[in-house]
């Protein structure tokens, strides 16, 4: 006889029964598509946010005690110091290895050129084939970490096709002020030596930068007798926002207890990566870019803090729709609930049949807008990050249980109503 | 000991006093009409009566128990259990057929028992039409399915609010001659009628005026009527 009624009231009511379904769909698809992109965004957001560069620097211990002490980059004390090239690839071997997605290692000199003029020349790595000690290939430079530069004549320098050694790119600044361009050379020459640079690209970068030379790091090495050495390493990883745990690690790794300090190694936080390159780096001092590392983690937190938000307003906006239908579905058949009570029924058997076809409606609005918040967050995926998100098996339980609470607690006004409803005044009509 | 007992049950609205002071005594077995205008206080005292409500003041006696105190949970057992309702505009759950209508009363009392309920579909002369819908039924028809749910679970009392309101001559004949066999069969009933000719066929009529009882007829042509037809169906 439950399930006769229920059967009954599902095809008698099919229209408010589909209203409801459809407003639970709406509320599940949301929250899937956000817990699912949520769950999956943290690692796609710091990709898209790699572009603003490197978040990382390593500069050898002496240069960044000197810049801690008087606040000056550079000066002749810190050009004494170096860090080693052929430590480079031990980068790709710490703990969070596989959050390094991009370093460039960086020598520099100030050269002369023909007009008379100073320059600064950085000797870098562009597209570098790095064979690692672990056996993997890696291609790695500053193509990847100056992706704003805006290469007005000519191309990026692509060290792997360009067979001149001599090959170079130069800031707007320079090409402006010594009328060169693509295609051009430009002589410089510096205490170790001079070379016939051939300038394969101009680039805007809109900041000092224009105002110097990049090269192969070999050559630079030449020019300024540095061979195998290196003034700095630009490294972007992906990071996980800081914390508490941290900040207090990043203050001072020693303090922590040992159980912290395994949670904070294992974590990908900036500062456990920075501490693991200098582990790796001999006499180096790895510190984060503050600037990029906490945007990131304030973009990252906020992202997801407007995703959990619109998860809620989602379900706040589906309770309340269910809240309407079942209680108007409640008004319209106040006189089956009041004869059901005067022919004996419990409030309790009521509520029970009430409840029941909400909820079975609410599981049939569940799958529905599951599969249907699945495609919006492919949608989501697609058009922001442009790749598939995965699907997150914890959802599924995620998202069946706030169904559940949300389509109980936008009963619970209509269950309070039917409890209410006296069979002599609704079978007088009254 | 009366089946039921009012004693000077008052229900008041505000200022309005519904019944006013009121004192009625329904032995088992008997059939009593209570009339009046409308305003009179009728469906209050049947409210009272059914369980539905509780009054102001006064004591509502059934099978010897006061239930003017009752709490609503006790007070739906008792309606469950002892009492049988029949409504003026019927009351059928529109989606259930005319024999899961029956079933739904037993289903709420005890266990629905398809057998029984088409039993009792059939003593009303219903046992073909037990698989329509209610909007398959005219007003007689579904008044009589209301007639076999109050039934079903042998209650000690049948109530029934203008029984024969909406319905048409040859119907209400029809549901008044259940009801004399109802009454043949020792079952009390108490019905709530403005029209004169139900009020007429009861055993004992009572006249509610302004929520006051003024007048209690007892029918005298009503023994020798029924007489028979009472040996009849005893024997």
């Amino acid at each position: 006889m439950f399930f006769r009624m229920i059967r009954g009231a599902f095809v008698r009511q099919k229209g408010k029964m589909l209203m409801i379904a459809l407003t639970i769909a709406l509320g599940a698809s949301l929250a899937t598509a956000m817990l699912n992109v949520m769950l999956d965004v943290g690692d796609k957001i710091n990709q898209e946010l790699k572009t603003y560069g490197a978040n990382i620097t390593v500069v050898p211990k002496s240069s960044s005690v000197l810049n801690n002490l008087y606040e000056v980059e550079g000066g002749e004390e810190a050009q004494e110091a170096f860090l080693r090239e052929d430590e480079l690839g031990k980068i790709k071997t710490i703990f969070w290895a596989f959050n390094i997605v991009d370093f460039a290692p960086f020598i520099d000199t100030t050269a002369d050129l023909d007009s008379g003029e100073e320059v600064r020349l950085v000797g870098t790595w562009f597209n570098h084939h790095l064979d690692l000690p672990t056996g993997e290939m890696l291609d790695t430079g500053v193509a990847n970490l100056r992706t704003w530069w805006d290469i007005s004549d000519g191309v990026w320098l692509d060290e792997q096709a360009e067979s001149d050694p001599n090959a170079a790119m130069i800031g707007a600044m320079v090409a402006r002020r010594e009328g060169v361009g693509a295609g051009d050379t430009l002589h410089v020459k510096t205490r170790y030596g001079e070379a016939d640079l051939k300038v394969v690209g101009v680039f805007d970068a809109g900041s000092d930068e224009d105002e110097e030379i990049y090269a192969p790091m070999d050559l630079v090495q030449a020019l300024s007798d540095t061979d195998g050495y290196l003034t700095s390493i630009e490294v972007s990883a992906l990071t996980t926002p800081d914390n508490e745990l941290a900040i207090k690690a990043a203050k001072d790794p020693s303090a922590l207890s040992v159980s912290q300090y395994e949670t904070w190694y294992c974590t990908a936080y900036v500062s456990s990566i920075c501490y693991q390159i200098q582990e790796v780096i001999t006499d180096s001092v790895a510190s984060p870019v503050r600037q990029v590392a906490d945007s990131e983690g304030a973009i990252l937190e906020k992202t997801e803090f407007l995703m959990v938000l619109i998860t809620i307003l989602s379900l706040v906006g589906s309770g309340l729709g269910i809240c309407n239908l079942v209680t108007a579905s409640v008004m319209e058949r106040s006189n089956e609930i009041g004869l059901l009570k005067a022919i004996g029924a419990k409030d309790s058997a009521i509520s029970g049949i009430v409840l029941t076809e909400i909820v079975l409606t609410g599981i049939v609005g569940a799958v529905i807008g599951y599969f249907v918040g699945f495609g919006f967050a492919q949608i989501i995926g697609h058009t922001v990050f442009g790749s598939s998100i995965e699907m997150k098996a914890m959802v599924i339980p995620i998202v069946a249980m706030l169904t559940v609470a949300v389509t109980l607690a936008g009963s619970i006004p209509a269950i309070r109503m039917l409890l209410r409803l006296r069979p002599a005044e609704v079978l007088h009509g009254r | 000991m009366s089946l039921l007992e009012l004693k000077s049950i008052s229900k008041i609205y505000g200022d309005l006093h519904a019944l006013d002071n009121v004192s009625l005594k329904v032995e088992k077995g008997e059939w009593v009409a209570i009339m009046g205008p409308s305003g009179s206080g009728k469906s209050t005292m049947m409210n009272i009566i059914g369980c539905m409500d509780k009054p102001t003041s006064g004591q509502v006696l059934l099978d010897g128990v006061d239930i003017s105190k009752e709490s609503d949970r006790n007070l739906t057992a008792i309606r469950r259990d002892k009492i049988g309702l029949i409504f003026q505009q019927f009351h059928l759950v529109n989606y259930l057929t005319a024999l899961e209508n029956v079933m739904v009363a037993q289903y709420y009392h005890s266990v629905p028992d398809e057998a029984e309920a088409m039993e009792a579909l059939r003593r009303v002369g219903l046992a073909d039409r037990a698989k329509h819908l209610p909007s398959q039924l005219s007003g007689g028809e579904q008044q009589r399915v209301c007639i076999a749910r109050a039934l079903i679970n042998y209650p000690e009392l049948i109530l029934a609010d203008e029984p024969t309101g909406n319905l048409d001559e040859a119907n209400e004949n029809i549901v008044l001659e259940i009801f004399r066999q109802l009454h043949a069969e020792g079952t009390t009933l108490v019905v709530v009628t403005h029209d004169p000719e139900v009020g007429e066929v009861a055993q004992r009529t009572v006249v509610l005026e302004y929520g006051k009882i003024t007048r209690e007829i007892h029918n005298e042509s009503f023994e020798a009527k029924t007489a028979p037809a009472l040996a009849e169906a005893r024997n």
